[in-house]
């Protein structure tokens, strides 16, 4: 394989491997800001103290974390239009990312907010701290430590899992070696290149995800 | 029109079955696979031969580091061009099963290292050989710490497992995609494809739920 592999057609298709690289980065940094904002909202519904509010939040909650993105993505896909939404693949795409990541980051969130014991939160209204003293002074910078590693364990689920969006014809980094397949037949080429450019942007975020463990724990021990 | 739609997708059920069936073949079969590999390889990962332990864990994070999609395209496109032919059905249970096991092996592995080392050095000093050790003392503890994400992990595998379908296996996924061509009724189609995959995962996930439970109040009480 290695003799004939051909790397004057990647340097040939190198722009629109770029092109697609910012394409998934868009798609899924969209996606990670959306979820981060449903997931904070999910979370706050989740833990709420009226019964209806809770139980919708759970319901969101258990539905997207059992059935799996890509029976998600269709079901938005192909069910939209079906409702007379017209709505763009990008749209979808990033729409479905969002609502899947959002259930993860709830969960995260939730249980990061609910490791701080709730004698800190007796010991704050007791010095007379009203409620969103007590989360911006107590609850939330002890949380951000508990939360950090695994939601930033979750972006970098939502960046591999942009992936799928190439089956709704989105054009991004799996797409590029799709076409490269379909039009000069090299699926060794398209899709390793495809893989090279995900593992880049996968060792960065985690080398990033190290090192703010790395952080956090220093800043436990001070 | 609605009702229509409902009685045609009704028509459609046992096609609906068979995709079930697909997808349960192909998450069983990968998740026998997986585990056993895996727990091999999360033996030699935990163990002190360097060089091996160094390339599995570079092997786990190519793996990790790219979307699964990219994966069973390359097993299904690039592996014939290296001489190995395979149909959809056996490609796509090599990639999860390869899948699987990269993410359990790193469970076990954690597992095995979270056993205190006087274990192991009581083991030795009782002349178990390092199999017996392993057998008796190490994977008995271990498995507290190992069955709830493993059990996690398979719901994952599941959920994985729709991902095949970009390659034309059958499973649920592939066959709410074909269905929804003739019943152009996307939130049914995929509703239904949704519940299906919802029926088999949401169980398990309240098994891995109660399991770290139960085995977290078990060793605080020891």
């Amino acid at each position: 394989m290695l003799e004939t592999f051909n790397f004057r057609v990647i340097l040939e298709y190198l722009p629109l491997y770029w092109k697609c690289l910012l394409a998934t980065l868009w798609l899924s940094g969209g996606g990670l800001l959306g979820a981060l904002v449903v997931g904070v909202v999910a979370c706050a519904m989740r833990i709420s103290r009226s019964k209806l509010v809770s139980t919708g939040a759970g319901i969101y909650i258990e539905s997207i974390r059992s059935t799996p993105l890509l029976a998600q993505l269709y079901f938005f896909y192909f069910g939209l239009p079906s409702l007379g939404i017209p709505m763009s693949e990008e749209a979808t795409g990033v729409l479905a990312l969002t609502l899947n990541s959002g259930a993860y980051m709830a969960e995260i969130i939730r249980a990061g907010v609910q490791s701080i014991s709730y004698g800190q939160i007796e010991a704050a209204m007791s010095s007379g701290l009203g409620y969103f003293q007590r989360m911006r002074h107590i609850v939330l910078p002890q949380a951000v430590g508990v939360t950090l590693p695994p939601l930033l364990g979750q972006a970098i689920v939502l960046f591999k899992d942009s992936a799928l969006l190439s089956l709704i014809s989105i054009m991004e980094l799996t797409r590029a070696g799709q076409i490269m397949t379909s039009e000069r037949f090299m699926p060794a080429e398209g899709f390793l290149t495809t893989a090279v450019f995900y593992l880049l942007i996968y060792y960065m975020l985690k080398g990033i995800s190290g090192w703010t463990q790395k952080r956090l724990i220093f800043r436990e021990a001070r | 029109m609605f009702a229509i739609h409902f009685t045609q997708l009704m028509q459609t059920l046992p096609f609906f079955l068979k995709g079930l069936w697909g997808t349960i073949a192909i998450s069983g079969l990968s998740l026998l696979a997986g585990s056993l590999v895996g727990l091999i390889m999360g033996i030699i990962r935990a163990s002190r031969y360097k060089t091996l332990r160094m390339v599995l864990g570079a092997w786990v994070d190519l793996i990790r580091g790219t979307p699964f999609l990219v994966q069973i395209f390359i097993a299904f496109f690039i592996l014939p061009e290296v001489g190995i032919q395979l149909e959809a059905f056996p490609a796509a249970v090599i990639a999860l099963s390869n899948l699987s096991a990269c993410f359990i092996c790193e469970i076990i592995a954690g597992g095995i290292l979270a056993i205190p080392s006087g274990q192991r050095e009581a083991a030795t000093a009782s002349g178990l050989s390092s199999y017996q050790q392993l057998r008796y003392v190490i994977l008995p503890q271990a498995l507290r710490v190992i069955l709830p994400p493993l059990v996690g992990q398979y719901v994952l595998l599941i959920k994985d497992s729709s991902v095949v379908s970009a390659i034309g296996v059958l499973d649920v996924t592939r066959v709410g995609w074909l269905t929804v061509q003739r019943v152009p009724e996307g939130l049914l189609v995929f509703g239904l494809v949704g519940v299906l995959y919802f029926v088999i995962c949401y169980p398990l996930i309240q098994l891995s739920n109660s399991l770290e439970k139960r085995l977290t109040v078990v060793t605080t009480r020891l």
